[in-house]
């Protein structure tokens, strides 16, 4: 799709307001949302059916901390290092939530230069950020490897309630699944960028649709959504 | 004139959208295999959907069997029943309804009424029919591991879905959960299409007040699929982990077979509440689709417009909105809060209302219109009948009052199987009927269809009405065999009863193949349907080719000027105006400046 001069009929739009202008808006000619491509339209609306299934992990979550009988273990303890001899609780994880909000401004930057045609320095943004990410799973699996050493299990672990590693394993997991997938669509983009597949509108392998520009920033929602989500991971897991 | 946003436009709105570029297919596996052409992808999902349908079918025979003539068929044990029952549920809700409505339908209809060339992403669209037949592959696949396919009944309820006792607990339930999974990705993939399709893929002058109601239905479900399934994902995944990594998500400390487990402190009804989460809008996914479709064969062949085109548009957003707050109410004796129920009660009495009025401005469509009794037109009529059968049993088991003493009982089973069972059903045989000629460019056989309409209503009512009365009786549902001696509340007469509807349900099971006949005869030797047989409004019947070809429009995509159901105008001579039909080409003598025009 072009981007198409969107010809509004202004009197129209200013006859309609409140509610009803809403609703008529909605409903217009051949598209709802104006100015908004299908592949950025489709995007937004995986994110919110993505948006439930976090939603429901985290509700799960919590359900299973109220029911359990035994005592929650104490993740300010269980998510501490010891560094030079002095125990830093959450360490690991501010680190590896500050790697992650970085790449989301790293993801915006390339986003931009996407769109001034800056070959170069997009699949270099593009990179950083597959890097970044790469190095968030990286720190997971480090984390996820001590937390096995200390005897959590998915059935079961020494600090208390047994849904403490059932729900840890199952929820970062699920995240950094995102993260991995959204890696490997970093790499696989900021190849076809750096080889001028956006430049040229090159069929897609699969898809044999013309590539362009915007595929950046629809990868971007991605990256930023998944940013997102870890943020209340990270709240409602980690720090609660 | 009048202005409503289905009134004719004045002016064509310039196109916001470049043309499509499509995939043309070069060879035998990419025109008709691996194809990215949503109608061919239509027919596929539609041909798996029927033919997995039908093998439910054949295993609710085998129900009625034990059910109707206990002891007389050796080959079916108590495990081999609640297989039975837990494979005829899922299949048919899932495997069957969902993906003939949504992926079958939906992907049919969706470009071609809205004057569309494909789906918005033909590749996704493609992946979506492929995770769907891999997900029935692996529901077969359950039945042939050891132990067989799992007997947990359609809810797979924790603890005992998991829990050796419960047939197919070895690995049944494990490759259930698996299709399960896959289903869910296939349909996200299919709804995000049909989604955005509708919303940013209509042709010009197609408003959405403008859409038929089919697209209605079928768009609001697809929305409620992508926010409904996911619960579903998420406790499939938990259940999965339960079984496999001993997790207690929803396993609470139990013992069983003497012995203690090692779950502790799961809560079994958080799954109930996903599970219903995502099962009540579930119903509505199926149930919106008829809607749509059903409104569409009333108007068409009725020759009049549909009653109250807005209320209807706005009665399917607050069912759909309605669905996702009422889940509860699937578990009034499962030890909520009793204010719970209270409120679960009130939201269910209210979505009561948009479905009446759905009921009333079908009725009223027909009120005077000029109707032809086509197959279509009888399957619409038994719909609306069923339907308000079904939905008023329902007001019923939405009292909790009513529901706690009819729980578990014969009585539930008649009232979805109205509902949910028979009501889509005509739905889907009305529709095939209706757009056989489309599809193929041939009429279905008349005759046989009425037979089969005939032997498909009345066989239906003989077989669920009398599971309202057994319910009410007490008998109760999923028992393997009734042992009327040591339950003195059920008189000996529900035994005759059991014995005549498995008569019935053999002889209307086995009537469907009249469907069949006729879907494979009269692709060879049915009455060329030619362009428009039904004389309908809509685009699907406005394309250049019958059937139409891929990209659907040749070389330019229709221009919409008005509604999907001007039947019957005055002051025009043909009884409908197709919506493509541009206003200076009307004929007859309503020209553009009368003052009587319509639209008032």
């Amino acid at each position: 799709m072009a981007e198409h001069q969107v010809t509004r009929d202004e009197t129209a739009a200013a006859a309609t307001t409140g509610l009803r202008g809403v609703a008529a808006d909605w409903a217009s000619d051949q598209r709802t949302f104006k100015d908004v491509s299908w592949g950025k339209a489709m995007m937004w609306i995986f994110l919110v059916s993505d948006t439930f299934i976090f939603g429901i992990f985290l509700l799960s979550y919590m359900t299973a901390r109220i029911s359990t009988t035994e005592p929650w273990p104490d993740t300010g303890e269980i998510f501490a290092l010891t560094f030079f001899g002095q125990e830093i609780p959450m360490i690991l994880i501010a680190i590896m939530t500050f790697v992650l909000i970085s790449s989301s401004g790293t993801m915006a930057m390339a986003v931009n230069y996407g769109y001034r045609r800056d070959r170069a320095k997009t699949a270099l943004l593009l990179l950083i950020t597959a890097l970044f990410g790469a190095a968030f799973v990286g720190m997971q699996a480090f984390e996820w490897a001590k937390l096995i050493e200390d005897g959590v299990r998915p059935w079961g672990n020494p600090f208390g309630a047994a849904q403490f590693g059932s729900s840890f394993f199952m929820i970062t997991g699920f995240h950094g699944a995102h993260v991995s997938i959204g890696v490997l669509f970093l790499l696989i983009i900021a190849r076809k960028v750096w080889r001028g597949d956006f430049d040229h509108g090159r069929p897609g392998f699969f898809t044999s649709k013309k590539g362009k520009y915007e595929t950046v920033e629809i990868l971007g929602l991605y990256w930023h959504f998944v940013d997102l989500v870890w943020v209340f991971i990270f709240a409602f897991f980690y720090l609660l | 004139m009048a202005h409503s946003p289905y009134d004719e436009i004045e002016t064509v709105p310039p196109a916001e959208v470049a043309e499509e570029e499509l995939y043309h297919p070069h060879s035998f596996i990419t025109r008709w295999v691996f194809c990215q052409d949503a109608k061919v992808i239509a027919i596929q999902y539609a041909i798996t959907a029927m033919a997995i349908g039908l093998f439910a079918l054949v295993l609710s025979w085998l129900m009625r069997l034990q059910l109707g003539f206990p002891e007389q068929f050796a080959f079916i044990d108590p495990p081999d029943y609640l297989q039975l029952i837990t494979m005829h549920g899922m299949i048919m809700v899932i495997y069957f309804l969902t993906a003939l409505l949504l992926g079958g339908f939906g992907n049919y209809l969706i470009p071609l009424m809205l004057g569309a060339r494909d789906m918005v992403f033909p590749y996704i669209n493609m992946l979506s029919f492929w995770f769907f037949f891999l997900a029935v592959l692996v529901l077969m696949a359950s039945m042939f591991v050891p132990g067989g396919a799992t007997g947990a009944g359609w809810t797979l309820y924790p603890p005992q879905s998991i829990l050796a006792g419960t047939p197919g607990s070895e690995g049944g339930i494990i490759l259930m959960l698996v299709s399960l999974i896959l289903f869910i990705a296939g349909i996200t993939m299919g709804g995000l299409n049909y989604v955005v399709t509708v919303l940013q893929g209509r042709a010009r002058g197609m408003t959405l007040m403008r859409m038929p109601l089919t697209i209605w239905g079928i768009f609001v479900a697809s929305i409620l699929a992508l926010f409904a399934f996911p619960a579903l994902f998420v406790a499939g995944v938990m259940l999965l982990f339960d079984m496999l990594l001993g997790t207690s998500f929803f396993m609470p400390s139990l013992v069983s077979f003497g012995q203690q487990m090692d779950y502790d402190g799961g809560s079994p009804l958080l799954f109930q509440h996903l599970f219903w989460f995502f099962g009540h809008p579930e119903v509505y996914i199926v149930a919106l689709p008829a809607f749509g479709i059903v409104s569409e064969l009333i108007s068409v062949h009725a020759r009049k417009n549909i009653f109250g085109f807005r209320m209807m548009v706005w009665a399917i957003v607050a069912i759909g909105v309605l669905s996702f707050v009422v889940w509860a109410h699937h578990m009034y004796v499962s030890g909520m809060n009793p204010v719970f129920g209270y409120f679960f009660a009130t939201t269910t009495l209210i979505i009561a209302i948009p479905t009446a009025i759905k009921v009333y401005n079908w009725v009223l469509t027909l009120w005077r219109g000029d109707i032809h009794f086509t197959v279509p037109m009888l399957f619409a009529i038994g719909f609306i009948v069923t339907f308000l059968n079904g939905g008023i049993s329902g007001l019923f088991l939405g009292n909790v009052a009513v529901a706690v003493p009819l729980s578990d009982t014969m009585f539930v089973v008649a009232h979805f199987h109205m509902v949910m069972g028979l009501a889509p059903v005509l739905v889907i045989f009305g529709a095939i009927y209706h757009w056989y000629p489309l599809i193929t460019g041939r009429m279905l056989d008349d005759t046989i269809g009425k037979t089969h309409f005939w032997i498909t209503f009345l066989g239906g009512y003989a077989i669920f009405l009398p599971l309202h009365y057994l319910g009410l009786m007490g008998v109760p549902r999923r028992y393997f065999e009734l042992q009327v001696a040591q339950m003195e509340f059920i008189p000996q007469s529900v035994e005759t009863l059991n014995a005549f509807v498995t008569v019935t349900a053999l002889v209307v099971g086995a009537a469907q193949f009249l469907f069949f006949f006729n879907l494979a005869w009269s692709y060879f030797k049915g009455k060329p349907a030619g362009q428009n047989p039904w004389g309908a409004t809509t685009l699907e019947w406005q394309t250049p080719e019958v059937p139409p070809s891929h990209g659907n429009w040749g070389s330019e995509r229709p221009v919409v000027y008005r509604w999907a159901y001007d039947y019957s105008v005055p002051g025009v001579e043909q009884d409908f105006i197709p919506q493509n039909l541009p206003p200076d080409r009307l004929a007859g003598d309503m020209g553009r400046d009368s003052p009587e025009g319509r639209g008032a």
